[in-house]
């Protein structure tokens, strides 16, 4: 009967321009629409499967403004149990220890967790290193970039996929798995699950709720510190040419020209 | 000098290219260490181009549990060092696993991490390219010794002399409560095509390459040049390559030099992971396709046509 937290993040759509604040160079949430991170939606699938062959709970967790209740909702929709949200002005510009020290807190006061899923890397920091930091912080084996889970009583099999191959891993629970692309097809919420999400428990809760001390978060307080931001100046076009049966050649003279070939 | 520590990425002694530019980028910081986290025996393959590279220490943390478990051991390794040595800065690859390495590690030691640096600076800040390149960012630690992931391809590796003094690490036996076992690896095989996220030169193809077959036309002008083969989601999408080889936001981020994309259309979700190589080449029929507005040489016209030109070209050159 595994005891699930599934973390979740509210992003600037990809397909929408992301722009980050000239004032103190956080993520301009305004001028982008929010979205669910698509890889959150295939954790949230996982934790759902565990739960459903094994029984089980499902809680959400985020981090992040009041607008993030989107994201929540969309996750209860899909049939989580439960959520919890921590949400404090204070939090506004941490960084990604911070970050990780938050959630792992907030983690610290659902009882009996024996797993932590998350998207192996969101779409908007690209850190990719969170759910290790939490393992790190929660003293938990990680079991990251996951394509495949197999939960077998206390213990659970991942076959992780990166830029190296694959590699078999194996833990006891309590652990942190985080998952790729790859993992799974996501569920659409039915309208069902839609209706049912807005009766399910949303816990509220602030950076002093956590106990976490206020001087380890913010941007004040930041293991990191962004000093100049600036969008870079759009690539140009180049040169451009119609293939007149000499295209490959044109490339290879180009090429040729710049030191390339 | 301070010392920069760097993690070394190696397959089966085999010195990974990133590692050899993270020894040159942190030259501008310190004096480059190397830290070798591996199965007995490791640091002796090695070393001998850690010397070549610049590497004036190479630490050695060695044993069976260090191959054996994930990601744990190599942050214990650099921990243990950092204790001892004070670094100004520790470098690891913007891979998958070294940017998990740098997150524990920062949590560990209490130091700021920063994330897929494009370039190192002398006073320790890093260079950040973010939103799939929309946006330059200069970042610094405010908090501890610098944890630095750089991304592959972003530093030109340059040779430099260095003493390569071997110094033991003993490793702390890994606690299977606290780490996952590796029960089995399967490489990537990528035959002897470069790794997509290292290669100097990489040709990907979209959708307009139309099936699964035609690929190869890809393929062969990628081997004429020693280059990476990629592919666009709609290429990866439509089953015409496998997925580990996808360029773009959900995918890899490259920033190889030549950069050549055929067939494929220049989405955003492409762009974002390919727009800051230095130099991109662009093929595709549609002379209204996005990718022009970013290439700096582009062909309209008939991939078919022009790819395998181009790749006779490259081999009348070579000789």
């Amino acid at each position: 009967m595994p005891n699930i937290v599934v973390l979740v993040k509210q992003v600037p759509d990809t397909y929408s321009e992301r722009k980050l604040n000239e004032s103190d160079h956080t993520l301009d949430r305004e001028s982008a629409d929010a979205v669910l991170d698509e890889i959150n939606e295939r954790a949230v699938e996982e934790a759902l499967k565990i739960k459903e062959a094994s029984e089980g709970e499902v809680t959400v967790l985020c981090v992040g403004p009041d607008r993030a209740t989107d994201a929540i909702r969309k996750a209860l929709s899909m049939g989580a149990d439960k959520a919890i949200h921590v949400s404090d002005e204070s939090l506004h510009g941490s960084d990604m220890v911070a970050t990780a020290k938050v959630i792992a807190a907030a983690i610290g006061r659902v009882e009996g967790v024996d797993l932590v899923i998350a998207g192996n890397e969101a779409s908007d920091g690209r850190g990719g290193a969170v759910p290790a930091m939490l393992a790190e912080l929660l003293g938990m084996p990680q079991l990251t970039h996951a394509r495949q889970v197999t939960v077998d009583g206390s213990t659970v099999q991942v076959d992780r996929e990166t830029e190296e191959g694959l590699t078999h891993l194996e833990a006891g629970l309590p652990a942190v798995i985080s998952v790729t692309e790859k993992i799974n097809e996501p569920r659409y919420p039915s309208f069902k699950g839609i209706m049912a999400a807005k009766k399910k428990p949303v816990e509220t809760l602030t950076v002093a709720d956590l106990g976490v001390d206020a001087g380890e978060v913010g941007l004040a307080n930041a293991w990191s510190t962004v000093l100049e931001a600036a969008p870079k100046p759009p690539r140009t076009a180049g040169q451009r040419v119609d293939d007149e049966g000499d295209g490959g050649t044109k490339i290879a003279e180009y090429l040729v020209g710049q030191k390339l070939i | 000098m301070a010392e920069v520590l760097v993690l070394v990425d190696q397959v089966d002694g085999e010195v990974k290219k990133v590692t050899l530019e993270l020894l040159t980028a942190a030259r501008a910081l310190g004096e480059p260490s190397a830290v070798v986290v591996g199965a007995p025996g490791t640091a002796a393959k090695v070393k001998e181009t850690l010397a070549a590279y610049g590497a004036q220490k190479v630490y050695v943390a060695e044993s069976d549990d260090a191959a054996g478990y994930l990601v744990t051991p190599k942050v214990d390794a650099l921990a243990t060092v950092a204790g001892t040595a004070s670094p100004a800065a520790v470098l690891v690859a913007a891979t998958a696993e070294g940017k998990e390495v740098s997150g524990r590690l920062a949590v560990r030691l209490g130091s700021g991490v920063l994330v897929d640096a494009v370039g190192v600076n002398a006073d320790g800040s890093v260079d950040q390219s973010i939103f799939g390149g929309a946006f330059s960012v200069k970042a610094r630690a405010a908090k501890g010794a610098p944890v630095i992931s750089v991304r592959p391809g972003s530093v030109d590796a340059e040779r430099a002399e260095g003493a390569a003094a071997e110094e033991t690490v003993e490793l702390p036996a890994a606690d299977p409560a606290k780490s996952a076992r590796i029960t089995g690896v399967e490489p990537a095989v990528g035959g002897d095509r470069p790794e997509l996220t290292e290669a100097t030169v990489v040709v990907s193809g979209g959708r307009g390459v139309g099936s699964a077959e035609k690929f190869e036309v890809v393929e062969k002008l990628a081997d004429s040049l020693g280059a990476a083969v990629g592919a666009s989601r709609a290429a990866v999408d439509s089953g015409y390559y496998p997925a580990q080889f996808q360029v773009g936001q959900t995918g890899k981020t490259v920033s190889p030099q030549l950069y050549i994309a055929l067939g494929i259309s220049g989405a955003i979700q492409h762009r974002a992971g390919m727009q800051t190589s230095k130099t991109i080449v662009a093929v595709n029929k549609d002379p209204e396709a996005p990718i022009f507005e970013i290439a700096d040489f582009g062909v309209v016209g008939d991939l078919f046509d022009v790819a395998p030109q181009l790749t006779d070209e490259v081999a009348k050159r070579k000789g």
